[in-house]
C-alpha cells in the first residue's frame, strides 16, 4: 500500500481530466497577467502622478493587496460579493481575484521599471519638442519595459502556481482536479507526483518564454543582467 | 520672422528657487541672433539652471524669458514655440539607448514635424554625415565612444532644425582625446551663424568661438565682457579667482 505505484503515476500523467485542468491553469494565469498588468499600469502610473487624490488610493490598494493572502481575498469575493449583490461565477470570482492580487504586484513593478529611468530620457524628449505622449510610449516605457521584463516573469511564474488556490473556491484547475482523482483512489502521491510535473513543465516553459524576451528587450543595452529563471541552474 | 531688433533670448530680472533657495536671482541678459555666448562660473553658480530656464525644462519664478519674441507664458503653447526653435545637447549625451542613432535622429523630426519617414532619414543621415559619424547611422548609443555620442546628440537636435543651440558642459563627460573632436563639431556650427549658448570651462573654445564670455556666481551673471578682455582682465575678484582655478 505504501509503495508508490509507478504505473498509477504513468496513467494521471496522461489522464485527460487532469490536462484539463492544465489548460484551466493557463487560462487564470493568462488572464491575470493581462489584467493584472493593466490594471497594474493605472495604479503605477496614479501612485507616480504627483497628485495626492490619485496616488493615495493606489498606495492604499497596494498596501491591501499586498498585505493580506490571496487566498482570503478569494474567499471574501467568492462568498462575500454576493451579501452586496454580486453574484460571480466560481471562475469570475477567481480571475477577479487573481487580478486585483497580481495588480498590486505589478503595479510595484512597473513603478520601480519607470523610476529606473534617468531624467536625462525624458528631459531630452523636451529638449526635442517631443509630446507628453510620445515621450511616454516611445521614450521611457520601452526602456521601463526592458527593465521590467526580469522581475514581472518571476511574477507570472509565482502566478502559475499561485493559480492552484482557486482549487479552494471550486475552480477545476490542476489543483482541483488532482483533488478530486485524490479522493476516487487515494493514491495521493501518484496523483500529486503527476500535478507537479504539470507545474514544473508548464514553469520551465514559462521560463524560455521569459528569457527569450530578457534577450530580445535586453538587445540594444550593454548592461549584462543575470538572467532570474529558475531553470538557469542548467547553464553554467 | 526675426528682425534683427528681436533677440535670440532676452532675460528680464529671472528668479528661479529650489525650495528657498535661491539658484538664479535676477538675471538679466540679451543674446542676438547669431551671437555665441560662454556661460562660466563655479559649480553651483546656476549655469545649469539658466540655459535650462531657456527652454522650459526648469520654470522660472519671477521675471521674463522670450525667445526669438516668443515670452515664456507658462502655456503649453508657448513652450512649444520656444522648444521648437531651441535645440539643448546635455552633458551627459541623454541619447535613447533602445534606438539607433538614426532612430534618434528621426523620432522627433517624425513625432513632432511630421516628416516623412524617408524625408527624415535622409535629413538624418546628411547631418550624421556632417559631424562625421554617417557610418555608425545604424548602431546603438552603446555601441559608440563618447565623442562619437556627442556628436550624434548633437545631429539629433539639429535635425528638428534649431535656430538657437544650448549646451550644457557638451564635453566635461568625455576623455580628452574626445574632447577635441566636439569642439571641432560645435567650432563648424559655430561658422554657420547658429546661436549658440555654451556652458563650458573650455577656455580654449571662448577665445576662438565666443563673442562674449558670461561669469556667473552665487545664481547671478557677475560680470560679461569679450573674451579676450575677460580672460586677461576680469573685474571682480569672483572671476579673478574663478579663473586663476581652471587656468593651470
Ligand atoms: N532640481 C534641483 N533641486 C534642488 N536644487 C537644485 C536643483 N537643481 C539645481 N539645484 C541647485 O541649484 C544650484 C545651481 O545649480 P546648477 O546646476 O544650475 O549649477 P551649475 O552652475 O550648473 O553647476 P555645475 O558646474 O556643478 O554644473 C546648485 O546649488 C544646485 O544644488
Ligand atoms: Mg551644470
Amino acid at each position: 500500500m505504501t509503495i508508490f505505484n509507478f504505473d498509477a503515476f504513468v496513467n494521471y500523467l496522461f489522464n485527460s481530466f487532469l490536462l484539463g485542468g492544465v489548460g484551466v491553469t493557463i487560462g487564470l494565469t493568462v488572464a491575470a497577467v493581462i489584467g493584472g498588468l493593466c490594471l497594474g499600469m493605472i495604479i503605477a502610473l496614479m501612485r507616480m502622478s504627483g497628485k495626492p487624490l490619485l496616488a493615495f488610493p493606489a498606495r492604499f490598494y497596494i498596501w491591501f493587496f499586498r498585505g493580506t493572502p490571496l487566498l482570503i481575498q478569494l474567499v471574501v469575493i467568492y462568498a462575500g460579493l454576493p451579501l452586496f449583490g454580486v453574484k460571480l461565477s466560481v471562475l469570475q470570482s477567481a480571475l477577479l481575484g487573481l487580478i486585483l492580487n497580481e495588480a498590486s504586484y505589478m503595479a510595484e513593478i512597473v513603478r520601480t521599471g519607470f523610476l529606473a529611468v534617468p531624467k536625462g530620457q525624458t528631459e531630452a524628449g523636451w529638449s526635442l519638442n517631443l509630446s507628453r505622449r510620445t515621450i511616454f510610449w516611445r521614450v521611457t516605457l520601452p526602456q521601463a519595459f526592458r527593465l521590467m521584463v526580469p522581475p514581472l516573469g518571476n511574477s507570472i511564474n509565482g502566478l502559475l502556481k499561485a493559480t492552484s488556490l482557486a482549487s479552494v473556491i471550486s475552480v477545476e484547475e490542476i489543483m482541483r482536479r488532482s483533488d478530486l482523482l485524490m479522493q476516487e483512489q487515494f493514491q495521493v502521491l501518484e496523483v500529486y507526483a503527476a500535478a507537479t510535473i504539470y507545474y514544473l513543465i508548464l514553469t520551465s516553459l514559462w521560463d524560455l518564454v521569459q528569457a527569450r524576451l530578457e534577450r530580445r528587450f535586453g538587445r540594444s543595452v550593454n548592461a549584462t543582467t543575470a538572467s532570474t529563471t529558475s531553470l538557469s541552474f542548467l547553464r553554467r | 520672422m526675426t528682425n534683427s531688433t528681436v533677440p535670440a533670448v532676452k532675460l528680464a530680472g529671472v528668479m528661479k528657487r529650489f525650495g528657498n533657495f535661491a539658484a538664479l536671482s535676477d538675471v538679466n541678459l540679451d543674446i542676438a541672433a547669431g551671437e555665441k555666448v560662454v556661460i562660466c562660473g563655479p559649480s553651483g553658480s546656476g549655469k545649469s539652471t539658466l540655459i535650462r530656464c531657456i527652454n522650459h525644462i526648469e520654470q522660472h519664478d519671477g521675471g521674463e524669458i522670450s525667445v526669438n519674441g516668443i515670452r515664456l507664458d507658462r502655456s503649453a503653447a508657448s513652450v512649444a514655440k520656444v522648444r521648437s526653435v531651441t535645440g539643448m545637447v546635455f552633458q551627459n549625451f541623454n541619447l535613447f539607448p533602445h534606438m539607433t542613432v538614426l532612430e534618434n535622429c528621426t523620432l522627433a523630426p517624425r513625432s513632432t514635424l511630421k516628416l516623412s519617414r524617408a524625408k527624415a532619414e535622409a535629413q538624418a543621415m546628411e547631418l550624421l554625415s556632417k559631424v562625421r559619424i554617417g557610418d555608425q547611422a545604424r548602431k546603438y548609443p552603446g555601441q559608440l565612444s563618447g565623442g562619437q555620442q556627442q556628436r550624434a546628440a548633437i545631429a539629433r537636435s539639429l535635425c528638428m532644425q534649431p535656430k538657437i543651440m544650448l549646451f550644457d558642459e557638451p564635453t566635461s563627460a568625455l576623455d580628452p582625446e574626445m574632447v577635441k573632436e566636439v569642439l571641432e563639431t560645435m567650432k563648424a556650427l559655430a561658422g554657420e551663424g547658429m546661436t549658440m549658448i555654451c556652458v563650458t570651462h573650455e577656455m580654449g573654445f571662448a577665445r576662438e568661438v565666443a563673442d562674449r564670455v558670461v561669469f556667473m556666481d552665487r545664481g547671478s551673471i557677475m560680470e560679461q565682457g569679450r573674451p579676450d578682455a575677460f580672460f586677461s582682465n576680469p573685474h571682480t575678484d569672483r572671476a579673478r579667482q574663478f579663473l586663476s582655478q581652471i587656468i593651470h
